[in-house]
Parts: structure tokens; C-alpha cells; sequence
């Protein structure tokens, strides 16, 4: 049974159908990317799998949970890392963290542990409004990993990080199987995200398009020409 | 497949009315305002003490009385909207358009009732506790029809549309029952001096009957006729977004093409 | 996790913020206190007026300062979109009404503190009845909680939020003006017999909205 299945979804964005007819499959153990062009669906594919916005038509269901009836039940087992923090201005690093831990009927035992590994050690006294750019995206990514979650969803994990919170985010995401977490994330940052993908989609106009290893790496060869001259 | 079973305008009927049925009522709505007009006007006779401005009360009653009805609708709409067993977008329409009729006659109430007031009681406004409430009822519907407006996923804005409209029921008899506790306790009636009052007798009473009557009938032909709208209104929506789905997916084969 | 304790996570949340943002303290309470001056400009203070018309004002005052508070408490889920961070969370709704509305509540209460002790200075009230006072005050401030945090998630995340609450909330309030204000007034004049049962409105009005919050917001806080 796949962890994430979706057949013909149409989802909302406003009035206008961001997916239309979409259909997906995401076993566990799988590091799904998901690449596309601007406005072709991926970030309210990821919103919907987190249960944030309802699906209009269609079926989905997200770690056992049919979407239609029950979008709050796969919650509290993933997590989602968004373009903002989710956090407030007013609360440092380990305020929100701590926060985000108890609001999700944890303890916060593990926040030192995350701060530590996304090496926000050094942040945890200071309000999210005081942090930069970069270091509200290790924030972000901090704020989800302190939930524990199956499944990792990550929208664009790579944009406005630098070398080190790369660094940071390719650990975090190769050691995911491990972990025991299957991440689906949407990327333009192919190069990067296809060294640690385990399969490719192509979101399209609202919908899904298989691409099989030789595609992804025969889609790679030209970046690599431009980035070689 | 939808599993909302909202969307599809073929779902839910298009009207609330069977069209025989709708211009049977408009038809007699119809004969019934023009056979107030002519009774109110010049069949009733003037009221002994409140003279030619009595004939106000013809108009000011009925309004009063479909306000009252018209949020009592959209109140038992609004549950059976949230009810799961019957959601159905039919409730939702109902309720706005109910509540759209109950702030027009209620405005209708409050005007009709000011000008009655100023020859009877020598004001246009009294603080009087079914006149603050009808005021209070203005607004607070006035509010939920704004809230209304703003548009959001069907069932969404269903949901909140409903309990919207719960909120303001609920406080219909908490305001009621303060301001009339307010006038009561602290000063006495001063404008309702109950040798005032109209005595209502033979014509007259035939009059304000047929008014009721009138207006009734009128509120069940114009709600039909809103909720009509509404349909094609979310019909017409249903289109756009069909359209917008196949221009999607249309996109999508040229897209992957080279 | 029980409803209360995810209750008391989200207001202690809500406090911690204004406590260190201190928008409640330097901006929604001096705007309390000028309205508060504002009355004293448009009614003569030499004429008695002002004493005698208080309760009113102050509760008038306190109403409008609610809106803002609402505002605020519903501006804070927006930053950063921490809403779909509680949302995420797994929050019952019914938690998150009683915290949010029980955070406001707390602060509602500080300014009304602040701003009774201004209008018996500044109006030249003599305070009795203080009993009656309080409860009647603990009453109201729990009835605009509630309605306030309804309204407020109602109207947070549509265009036009800002002038469509005091629409909406105003209105649904004005049992709760009406009630604190006679109440206030009977109180003042040492006659709390005849406050109870206005004082007894208060505590229904304030029941009744926190019970349909709790059964409510749940799905009014879920859907976009």
C-alpha cells in the first residue's frame, strides 16, 4: 500500500485548478522530486498532501487517510517546509521550536538535538524576526524535523540556502530512508535534488509525468555542459 | 468522480419551485398587492385615533413580519446545511437568499416605521425594544451578508456561511430580551401610550391580512427567483472552471511535445 | 494531549508574543485611553456629565480596544503563515478557541484594570459595589473574547478583514454593552441588586459563545 496515492485530483488554487487530473503513487522509504515549471501545480500538490487545502474531485490518500473525509488524522505524522518559517516574529528559535514540538504532542526532547544538527545552536536565543534569509530556511526545515515526520514534504528546500545549509539539507535528506522518512519535495534545483532523488516526476499543468532515470540523466548532461564552459 | 456532490448544478435542483407552481404564486402575490394597494389606500377607513397614518401599518406589519420570517429561515437552512446528513448547496442558497430578503424588508420595516412615528408619536425614533432590535437584526444580517460575498471552496464557504448566520440567530433573543429589559427596568413606555394603539377591526383587519398574505406569497415567489440566480450564478462558475481544466490539460500535450 | 493543556499551550503562546512584542501594552491600551480622554473632550466635564455617563463610555472604550486586540491576535497567526504551522500541528480547534479567546480574555482584563482606574480618575467616579463590578466585568470580557475570537477567525485570511470584523462583531455585542453598562451603572449607584440579573446575562451571553466557539471553530479555522 503506497503512502501517497492520487488518482485524476483536481485541487484548487482560488478558483483556478492548480492540479487537474493528477495522479501519483509514493511508496515509503522513496525520495520523490518533483520538478516543473513555475506554476505547474507542485507547491498545492505539496499543501494538499499535507491537508492544508481541501482536493476538489478525485481520490487522494496520505498515509492511510482518505483526504475527502479526514485531512487532519496524517497531520500529526508529517510535516511540511514551506516557503515561510511557520513561525512567529515575537518567538526565538527555541521558543518556536518548542512551541511546534508540544503543539504536536511531543515533548521537545529532540529540539537540541535538531538545532545541533542544522547547526542553529548558536541561534536558539535569538527572535525569528531577527534572522536572516538562510537561517529562517534551516528554521524552517528544523521546525519540521522536531515533529518526527514519516513523510517529509519540501517545497523549493534548496532556495535561499547557502553551501553549508545545503550541506545540511542533503544530510538531512539522504539519511531520510534510514530515518524511517519518505520526503516528497519540489525543486528547480535539479542538479541537486537529482543526486538525492530515488525517483522523478515532471509536474506538468496540474499533472504528473513519469521520467525514468536515463531521462533525469540525460536532462542533467546540459546543465552540466553550461555549468562546464 | 466528486465526492462532494456539490459542484454539479444537475444535482441540486435548479429551482425551489415547480414553474407552475412559481407563477401561480407570483400571479396571486401579484392580485393580492394590487387588491392592499386599493384596500389600503382608500377601502380601510382612516383609524380613529391614528388618522390616515395608520394606512403606514398596512406595509410596516407584513414587513416586520417576513424580517422575522425570512432570518427564521435562513437559520433552519443554515442547520440543515451543517447537518451532514442533509448538506446540500440548496440550503446555502436558501439561506442567502432568505437572508437577502430579510434585510431588505427589515429596512423596509425600519423605514415604514419612522415615518409612521413622526405624525403618531411626534418622533421618527423611539428607543423602543422591537424597534432597537429590528436596528440590531439590520445590522447584524447586514454583516453576515458582507461575509457572504467573499467568495472560497463551495463546501467552505458553505460551512462558514452557515454558522455565520447561527451567531447572529442565536443572538436575536439575547438582544430582544435586553433592550426590552433595558426600557422596561429604567424607563417607563413614554411613546407607547396604549390609547394610541390602532384598534384593528372589520376592513382594516381584512386589510392587514391580505397584506400578510401579500407579502408572504411575494417572499416565497422572490426567494425562489434568488435562489434561481444563485444557481446560475454557480452554474456559470462550474463552466469556468471546466473550461479552465481543459485549457489546462490542453497545455499540458502541447507542453510535453518538443 | 487534553484540550486543556493544548488550550493553555496556544494562550501561553499568544501571551508570551504580546509580552514580548508589547503591542497590547504600547499601542491597543494608550488607544484605550485616549478614547477614554476623547469622551471627556466631547462631553463637558464641568456638568456632571461625565460621571454620570462612565460605565458607557468605559465599556465603549473597552469594545473598540477588543477589535484591535482580535486584529492582532489573528494578525500573529499570518506572520510567517504560522496559521498552517498550527494547522499542521494537529490542533483541535476547540483548543485553539479557548486558548486564543483566553489569551485575549487576559488581556482584555489588564486593560480593563488600567482604564477603570482611568475613568474614575479622570470622570470623578466613586467606586461601590466593587463585587458587582468585578463579576460583571470577568463576564463581559468572556463573552467578547469569544465572539471576537468567532468573528475573528472568520474574517482572518479574506481580503477586507479589517473592516469587516467591527461589522460583524459589534452588532452580535451589543446584549454585552447593554448589560455591562447597566450593570455597571446599577453597581456604581450602590444598588447591585439591581445589577444581578444583568450581571446574570453576562455570564449566559458569555457561556453560550464560548460553547458554539468550542463546537465551531473547528472547522471555520480548518477551511481556507
Amino acid at each position: 500500500m503506497p503512502l501517497v496515492r492520487c488518482r485524476s485530483v483536481v485541487c484548487l488554487f482560488g478558483r483556478f485548478p492548480a492540479l487537474a487530473g493528477l495522479d501519483l503513487d509514493v511508496e515509503a522509504g522513496e525520495v520523490l522530486l518533483c520538478s516543473g515549471p513555475n506554476g505547474a501545480g507542485k507547491t498545492t500538490l505539496l499543501r494538499m498532501l499535507a491537508g492544508l487545502v481541501p482536493a476538489h474531485s478525485g481520490e487522494a490518500e496520505v498515509l492511510g487517510s482518505d483526504l475527502f473525509s479526514d485531512r487532519r488524522s496524517p497531520r500529526r505524522r508529517l510535516a511540511l517546509v514551506g516557503h515561510e518559517t511557520f513561525c512567529y516574529d515575537d518567538l526565538t528559535v527555541r521558543e518556536n521550536l518548542r512551541f511546534t514540538a508540544r503543539a504536536s504532542g511531543r515533548d521537545g526532547d529532540e529540539i537540541d538535538a535538531v538545532t545541533d544538527r542544522l547547526g542553529l545552536a548558536a541561534l536558539s536565543d535569538v527572535t525569528h524576526a531577527r534572522l536572516s534569509a538562510g537561517q529562517r530556511r534551516r528554521l524552517a526545515l528544523a521546525n519540521a524535523l522536531v515533529r518526527e515526520p514519516e513523510l517529509l514534504l519540501l517545497d523549493e528546500p534548496h532556495a535561499g540556502l547557502d553551501e553549508a545549509g545545503r550541506a545540511v539539507l542533503h544530510e538531512v535528506v539522504a539519511a531520510a530512508p534510514a530515518e524511517g522518512r519518505t520526503v516528497v519535495m519540489a525543486s528547480h534545483e535539479l542538479e541537486l535534488a537529482r543526486a538525492l532523488a530515488t525517483r522523478e516526476v515532471r509536474i506538468e499543468a496540474g499533472r504528473a509525468h513519469a521520467i525514468t532515470a536515463a531521462e533525469a540523466r540525460a536532462a542533467n548532461r546540459p546543465d552540466q555542459e553550461v555549468q562546464g564552459r | 468522480m466528486n465526492r462532494l456532490n456539490i459542484e454539479e448544478p444537475t444535482d441540486t435542483p435548479g429551482q425551489l419551485l415547480a414553474p407552475g407552481v412559481r407563477h401561480a404564486i407570483g400571479a396571486v402575490a401579484l392580485v393580492a398587492l394590487a387588491a392592499l394597494a386599493l384596500l389600503g389606500l382608500w377601502g380601510a377607513p382612516p383609524d380613529d385615533r391614528q388618522g390616515e397614518a395608520m394606512r403606514l401599518l398596512y406595509l410596516h406589519v407584513p414587513s416586520a413580519w417576513l424580517a422575522y420570517l425570512a432570518f427564521f429561515v435562513t437559520a433552519v437552512a443554515s442547520v440543515l446545511f451543517l447537518w451532514r446528513r442533509t448538506r446540500s448547496m440548496v440550503w446555502d442558497r436558501v439561506a442567502g437568499a432568505s437572508a437577502e430578503l430579510g434585510v431588505i424588508f427589515t429596512g423596509l420595516t425600519l423605514v415604514v416605521g419612522a415615518l409612521w412615528g413622526r405624525p403618531i408619536w411626534g418622533v421618527w425614533w423611539a428607543w423602543d425594544a422591537r424597534l432597537v432590535t429590528t436596528a440590531v437584526l439590520f445590522f447584524l444580517y447586514l454583516g453576515y451578508l458582507s461575509l457572504r460575498r467573499i467568495p472560497g471552496e463551495p463546501e467552505a464557504a458553505g460551512k462558514r456561511n452557515a454558522i455565520a448566520a447561527l451567531i447572529a440567530f442565536v443572538d436575536v433573543p439575547i438582544v430582544h430580551f435586553s433592550v426590552e429589559w433595558w426600557r422596561t427596568l429604567h424607563q417607563k413606555a413614554t411613546v407607547f401610550n396604549p390609547e394610541l394603539s390602532a384598534k384593528i377591526e372589520g376592513v382594516q383587519a381584512l386589510t392587514l391580512w391580505i397584506a400578510v398574505i401579500a407579502f408572504t406569497l411575494l417572499y416565497l415567489y422572490l426567494l425562489d427567483r434568488r435562489y434561481r440566480l444563485a444557481v446560475l450564478e454557480e452554474g456559470q462558475a462550474e463552466r469556468e472552471l471546466e473550461q479552465a481544466i481543459r485549457e489546462r490539460t490542453g497545455d499540458a500535450v502541447a507542453g510535453v511535445t518538443p | 494531549m487534553s484540550l486543556w493543556r493544548e488550550a493553555l499551550l496556544v494562550a501561553g503562546k499568544d501571551l508570551r508574543i504580546e509580552a514580548r512584542s508589547r503591542v497590547a501594552l504600547a499601542q491597543i491600551l494608550p488607544f484605550g485611553i485616549v478614547v477614554v480622554l476623547l469622551f471627556a473632550f466631547a462631553l463637558d466635564p464641568d456638568r456632571g456629565v461625565l460621571a454620570r455617563v462612565a460605565p458607557g463610555l468605559f465599556w465603549i472604550a473597552v469594545l473598540l480596544a477588543a477589535l484591535l486586540a482580535v486584529g492582532r491576535s489573528f494578525a500573529v497567526e499570518t506572520q510567517s503563515n504560522a496559521r498552517d504551522g498550527l494547522r499542521l500541528a494537529g490542533l483541535d480547534g476547540a483548543a485553539v478557541f479557548l486558548g486564543k479567546s483566553g489569551a485575549i480574555a487576559t488581556e482584555l482584563l489588564g486593560l480593563e484594570l488600567v482604564l477603570g482606574l482611568g475613568v474614575v480618575v479622570l470622570y470623578d467616579v466613586e467606586v461601590h459595589g466593587l463585587g458587582v463590578l468585578v463579576l460583571a466585568a470577568l463576564a463581559a470580557t468572556v463573552g467578547v473574547a469569544a465572539t471576537g475570537t468567532l468573528y475573528g477567525v472568520l474574517a482572518a485570511g479574506l481580503r477586507l478583514r479589517e473592516t469587516l470584523l467591527p461589522l460583524l462583531v459589534l452588532p452580535v455585542l451589543a446584549p454585552v454593552m447593554l448589560g455591562a453598562t447597566r450593570a455597571f451603572e446599577d453597581g456604581l449607584a450602590g444598588a447591585p441588586g439591581d445589577a444581578w440579573p444583568w450581571v446574570a446575562l453576562l455570564w449566559i451571553f458569555g457561556v453560550l459563545y464560548t460553547g458554539i466557539g468550542v463546537l465551531a471553530f473547528g472547522s471555520l479555522w480548518e477551511n481556507d
